[in-house]
């Protein structure tokens, strides 16, 4: 694949603490391997949550920004 | 098995929303990583989980006094969801196993029927034991 195509978005924005991840682990079960997803959130844990979540799981964190108080994470399906 | 895969084990034994909060976070939490978990109500903790008293105020632990009943308050009302839909979305991504205590069930004169959906079953002590035997127990 020559570009990024992300094709599903999470928006976990003002969800507290689980929640971004819990709402990730289920946006990303019935995509296919290799599939893109983003992910925004305003909780400040999630920058560790999202390492840790990735790290475990085997799916891979591929960006990682912040905008103001918006953490935007982009995932890769393992 | 690794650490990662290890499952979670939570007795719960308060019924007040704050420790039902903090369970139910850990709950999800493990769920989004992918480890079993499996929890044991007693006591209070299964009194809220009538289906008549589930979605009620079961007020705070007494350490939280009046700044913390504020501090709760002003997260529930920024969008916070209450600790019964966060358990539900856990068990959504699977893995998450319920049990009511038979001893509890007897001490609070429930029958199967009288508890939220969220309870997958009544079991004894030594039955949640052997699901717990391989990783830690939280008691709360």
């Amino acid at each position: 694949m020559a570009t990024l195509e992300i094709t599903t978005h999470v928006d976990a924005r003002g969800l507290s603490c689980p929640m971004p991840i819990v709402k990730t682990a289920q946006a990303i079960k019935p995509l296919a391997s290799g599939a893109l997803l983003e992910v925004l959130a305003t909780d400040a844990g999630s920058v560790k949550d999202f390492a840790a979540w990735t790290r475990t799981t085997g799916h891979e964190l591929v960006e990682q920004s912040v905008d103001g108080a918006v953490y935007r994470f982009v995932i890769r399906h393992k | 098995m690794d650490d990662s895969s290890q499952p979670l084990n939570l007795v719960l034994f308060s019924g007040t929303d704050d420790k039902l909060q903090a369970a139910a976070v850990l709950t999800a939490g493990a769920a989004a990583l992918g480890r079993p978990v499996n929890i044991f109500l007693q006591y209070w903790a299964l009194d809220a989980f009538r289906t008549a008293r589930i979605a009620d105020d079961h007020g705070l632990a007494p350490e939280a006094g009046p700044a913390g009943r504020a501090a709760v308050d002003a997260l529930r009302e920024a969008g916070q969801a209450p600790w019964a839909e966060t358990l539900r979305q856990a068990k959504e991504l699977g893995g998450v196993d319920i049990q009511a205590c038979s001893l509890s069930m007897d001490l609070l004169h429930l029958d199967a029927p009288d508890l939220d959906p969220l309870v997958d079953g009544v079991e004894g002590v030594a039955a949640f034991l052997i699901t717990a035997s391989e990783g830690p127990v939280v008691f709360i």
